[in-house]
């Protein structure tokens, strides 16, 4: 096996092991932020699929990661109350089921993102990641003024979802559940980019004028790319949404499309366990600085800078010692 | 090993003797201390430390975070609070839209929740809940008490404003319901708007008699400071929060004469004001803030509630709370049937006293005040 | 709506655009001599105007606050390219990206610690308060109207800048081919910190212009740095013009947006709703005008490339 790869699961290693020393020393609070920096990397495992392997600087995935949090909070609050939610015509039955809840979430990110993507992606560089942020924006601030699902206030649905057979507001238990989560789609993910639908994203990343040579459409394959990581993003606002029971349109906010775009920055761009560690290590820092001083967030910014300007390639790129191409 | 992760910013234990019960009680306060909106949050805490330290008494402690104004992280604080710092009391936060997230999950696990700020209606009608005590007000109450002045003052056409968002309708909902007269417009503005050129400019061609704005923090500065400048002299009227102390200073003499409705004002006449005001500045270096009056009070019917029961026995402890058998820095003080106070709503005047720019109370607009929301909370 | 009252509204659209130029020709400036994404602008924008406000409290003149808030945001500006910007030149965006917002949490925190968590007190000078009257009664505050001007002088100092000076040239030559007037003799790395520095000095004289009428306060820069990436973008990165047209365009479409939105609305809906409605939309509208222009224009009004 690779370094890279080594680094990646011990990384892993650790972190599990940390959490089930928590699990015997009575730790509840640090299951809870391990589920985190669990969901938060799913997160940025869907936005590293499109910006380290497809090259698309997306600053709206906050958009599907809210959309991802609605989908479970509407959801949600329709089967505790017992109104159907009524679209159109037909009506639709709430429920509490998670499983049910993450089809929903990835389909409404992917049915947003197919859009946002086709509109997007008629431009480039700057121009991209500043259209995306544009759409995130408008829902952003729609959902803010809309007042029937909470407006700014958000809603809180009180009791985590079921899933069958287990007790998900046992911190351990939920934790679990997303972790294996995450590693299904970690290994999803890196079968993608290795299938041959990857390389040719990677290939039109770094050289799109040959790859349309070689008659390959690069607009539907970064389209592809787009959609199937906004669906991630949206699985893990339904997560996330889940861990707190609570959603409202701070998910939505252009700030956490910055949150999640620096932990896979942190951890390395397109690397297998990047939004891992990038997720890992921001939240322990953010957790451990504020212990200490009222000021702690001088103190994480001078510790990102001094990463960004002497470890290139984020924390397993310098781990790893290897550059990736392009 | 993540154990050592684990932040305690301010554990207070302190040396003279106390009550005599036994149980100690630990507090979890979850509040702004960093970022724009970080001066409210520090003005509860030290409020609230200061009746703590004052008080003498050593079974309480108390666990400070900061939430960062984002709801999420005060609701992942709230679980560590519960989970691993085992408190049995909570209390700090500042907005209405992190109180909702927060309160509901921590009351129906069977903490106690005093409010030092945030009254949003859901927490005060179908939401109440009996482990649920607001000390500071419903947030209907201060713009109540605005229209209640404004009819008394004799406005018949007002035009109101307000950011687009659930407190801010609110707001506007609770001065329609004591003012009865006209609108001469209604506005509502984007959340954390800095410029207000383009609605002076339609309170200026509407013919309004007063003008009643909600706009807290930064919004209320900058709307007061462009309001003066722009030669429009209807009369402002507004509930306390832009009129605070703490950014009185800020706006400076565009805020001067300007009435706004408070609970509570620097130079309310009775002994626990005054020695709260003469402590606090002598404690901290600053003015007494609304904020901080509010986490005083907090402490203060808390430490009576610990001095009438043992915490661990929670129908006796929140029946001590209910009573609300303590010297607030408002006067009279007492709680209607869901939790939420009866109080005096005064209107105050913008002065300034010396160098610096304070409140000075006017008369009254609302006395024995409580909330519209009493019938709708079934505990 | 009155005939005077919409002429009002025109002008506080050119106002909030205007100043919007200021803050954002800067950015521009950084994004098309150096490639350089600079979430920190913000935060310069924050420095003058805290440094306006300390200057002005401690001297009791607004005129030495101004000229403090050009001098501090350029001194910082400046400090700031030499240890940390410099070395991000070479690196993709999300470098810069990541690197910049570090520079965003320090000196956020960092105003805090030195200035407190409460708003600073800036007004408007005394020979600008208040408000003019026009023949006909129009009013219109003065402050407002000489931030216009001002604005229109600081645009044209821009052009003629650009156009027709020794460093507006290098600056130009520098946009084009990096590698070409390095090997000319220019000293590429002067010229680039003269660059950033002249966009920082840019954006705190924005801040502390526009922190007179409105709040001095800690992320004051955020929101601003968001609409000026707005500006930029539609305008065409990297091009001057083009950030004056979109950020008037901008200027004008939120003002007007937020005042007739409402009105349009109320035509078909009952008064509170169409308020509600007409204001929800109006927060959207610059978004989906950036969407539309990109969407049709993928480089901007201005951009030769992406």
């Amino acid at each position: 096996m690779r370094r890279e790869t080594w680094i990646s699961f011990g990384f892993m290693a650790a972190g599990l092991f940390l959490v089930v020393a928590a699990w015997f020393g009575d730790e509840p609070f640090t299951i809870t932020l391990a589920t985190k920096v669990v969901i938060l990397s799913l997160a940025g495992v869907g936005l590293n699929l499109a910006l380290g392997h497809g090259g698309l600087v997306s600053l709206g995935h906050a958009a599907f990661f809210g959309l991802g949090g609605y989908a479970m909070g509407i959801l949600a609050s329709h089967a505790q109350s017992f109104e159907p939610l009524m679209i159109g015509a037909w009506a639709l039955e709430g429920t509490k089921s998670m499983p049910l809840i993450w089809l929903v979430a990835m389909l409404v990110a992917a049915l947003f993102a197919l859009p946002i993507g086709v509109l997007s992606l008629r431009t480039s560089g700057v121009y991209f990641i500043m259209i995306t942020l544009a759409f995130a924006q408008m829902i952003y601030y729609f959902a803010i003024s809309w007042p029937a699902y909470g407006g700014e206030d958000g809603m809180s649905i009180y009791v985590r979802n079921s899933f069958p057979g287990l007790n998900t507001l046992d911190p351990i238990q939920f934790f679990i559940l997303c972790a294996l989560i995450l590693a299904i789609c970690l290994v999803l993910v890196d079968r993608l980019v290795k299938s041959r639908f990857g390389m040719a994203l990677e290939a039109a990343r770094q050289n799109p004028q040959r790859v349309t040579s070689l008659g390959i459409d690069t607009f539907k394959l970064q389209l592809t790319a787009f959609v199937i990581s906004a669906a991630i993003t949206g699985l893990a606002g339904a997560l996330y949404a889940d861990l707190n029971r609570f959603v409202s349109p701070s998910m939505l906010s252009w700030q956490v499309s910055g949150e999640i775009m620096i932990f896979v920055i942190l951890g390395g761009v397109a690397r297998f366990a990047g939004p891992l560690a990038g997720a890992t290590v921001f939240i322990a820092l953010e957790h451990f600085l504020g212990g200490l001083t009222e000021f702690w967030q001088i103190w994480l910014g001078l510790l990102l800078l001094v990463v960004i300007l002497f470890a290139r390639g984020g924390i397993i790129g310098v781990l790893a010692g290897e550059r990736r191409h392009g | 090993m993540l154990k050592s992760l684990g932040k305690i910013a301010a554990l207070t234990t302190l040396l003279l003797a106390g009550t005599a019960h036994a149980d100690p009680v630990k507090v979890g306060m979850i509040t702004t201390l960093s970022g724009g909106g970080a001066g409210l949050g520090i003005d509860v805490r030290d409020g609230f430390m200061l009746a703590v330290k004052q008080s003498g008494n050593k079974d309480i402690s108390v666990v400070v975070e900061d939430d960062q104004r984002k709801p999420d992280i005060a609701v992942q604080l709230a679980d560590k609070m519960i989970q691993s710092e085992k408190v049995d009391v909570l209390t700090g936060i500042i907005w209405s839209n992190l109180a909702i997230a927060v309160v509901p999950a921590a009351v129906a696990q069977g903490k106690f929740y005093l409010s030092p700020n945030a009254g949003p209606s859901a927490l005060a009608g179908k939401g109440c809940n009996k482990n649920y005590f607001n000390v500071a007000w419903q947030n209907d109450n201060l713009s109540e008490g605005a229209g209640a002045y404004a009819k008394a003052t004799g406005y018949k056409n007002s035009f109101i404003l307000a950011p687009n968002y659930p407190a801010g309708k609110d707001m506007l909902t609770g001065y329609k319901r004591t003012y009865g007269g006209d609108l001469a417009g209604e506005v509502f503005t984007k959340l954390g708007q800095k410029d207000y050129a383009a609605e002076i400019a339609q309170i200026r061609a509407s013919g309004a008699d007063s003008v009643f704005f909600f706009l807290p923090g930064g919004m209320g500065i900058s709307f007061m400071k462009q309001y003066a400048a722009s030669g429009v002299d209807t009369p402002l009227v507004g509930p306390a929060f832009s009129f605070d102390q703490g950014i009185l200073q800020a706006v400076g003499a565009a805020a001067v004469g300007v009435r706004n409705a408070s609970q509570w004002s620097k130079d309310i006449d009775n002994p626990t004001n005054k020695a709260f005001v003469e402590t606090f500045q002598k404690e901290y270096g600053r003015l007494p803030s609304l904020y901080a009056s509010q986490g005083f009070d907090t402490a203060a019917l808390l430490l009576s509630a610990m001095g009438k029961a043992d915490v661990k026995d929670a129908d006796a402890f929140r029946a001590a709370l209910k009573s609300a058998d303590f010297n607030s820095t408002r006067g009279s003080f007492s709680f209607t049937e869901n939790h939420h106070p009866v109080q005096d709503i005064y209107v105050r005047e913008v002065i300034k006293e010396g160098d610096i720019y304070t409140n000075k109370i006017v008369s009254t607009a609302l006395s024995g005040h409580g909330n519209v929301y009493v019938d709708q909370c079934k505990m | 709506m009155s005939l005077s009252l919409f002429f009002e509204q025109i002008l506080n659209g050119l106002q909030f655009g205007i100043m919007l130029f200021v803050m954002a020709a800067g950015l521009t400036l950084v994004f098309g001599v150096m490639g350089l994404i600079n979430l920190a602008h913000g935060s310069l924008y924050m420095v003058g105007a805290f440094a306006c406000a300390a200057v002005a409290a401690a001297t009791g003149s607004f005129w030495l606050g101004l000229v403090a808030s050009l001098a501090a945001a350029a001194i910082a500006g400046v400090i700031v390219e030499i240890v940390v910007i410099r070395r991000l030149y070479a690196r993709d965006h999300l470098d810069q990206v990541l690197a910049t917002f570090a520079l965003i949490l320090i000196f956020s925190e960092a105003t805090r610690y030195f200035f407190g968590s409460f708003p600073l007190y800036l007004d408007t000078p005394d020979i600008l308060s208040g408000a003019l009257t026009f023949p006909g009664g129009f009013q219109y505050p003065a402050y407002r109207l000489a931030i216009i001007v001002i604005g229109f002088v600081v645009a044209a100092g821009l052009f003629w800048l650009i156009g027709s000076t020794r460093l507006g040239i290098r600056i130009r030559a520098g946009e084009s081919d990096r590698e070409m007037i390095t090997a000319l003799g220019v000293d590429i790395g002067r010229l680039y910190t003269v660059v950033f520095a002249l966009g920082a000095a840019l954006a705190g004289f924005a801040g502390a212009l526009v922190g007179a009428i409105q709040s001095v306060q800690i992320g004051m820069g955020e929101p601003v740095l968001i609409l000026a990436f707005v500006v930029i973008v539609i305008g065409g990165i990297g091009s001057i013009p083009g950030a004056l047209v979109a950020s008037i365009l901008v200027g004008l479409t939120d003002t007007l947006g937020r005042t007739l939105l409402p009105i349009v609305f109320g035509t078909f809906m009952d008064n509170s709703a169409a308020t509600s409605t007409g204001s929800a939309l109006a927060s959207m509208l610059i978004y989906i005008l950036m969407a539309a222009i990109l969407v049709f224009r993928p480089t901007g009004l201005f951009g030769a490339r992406g």
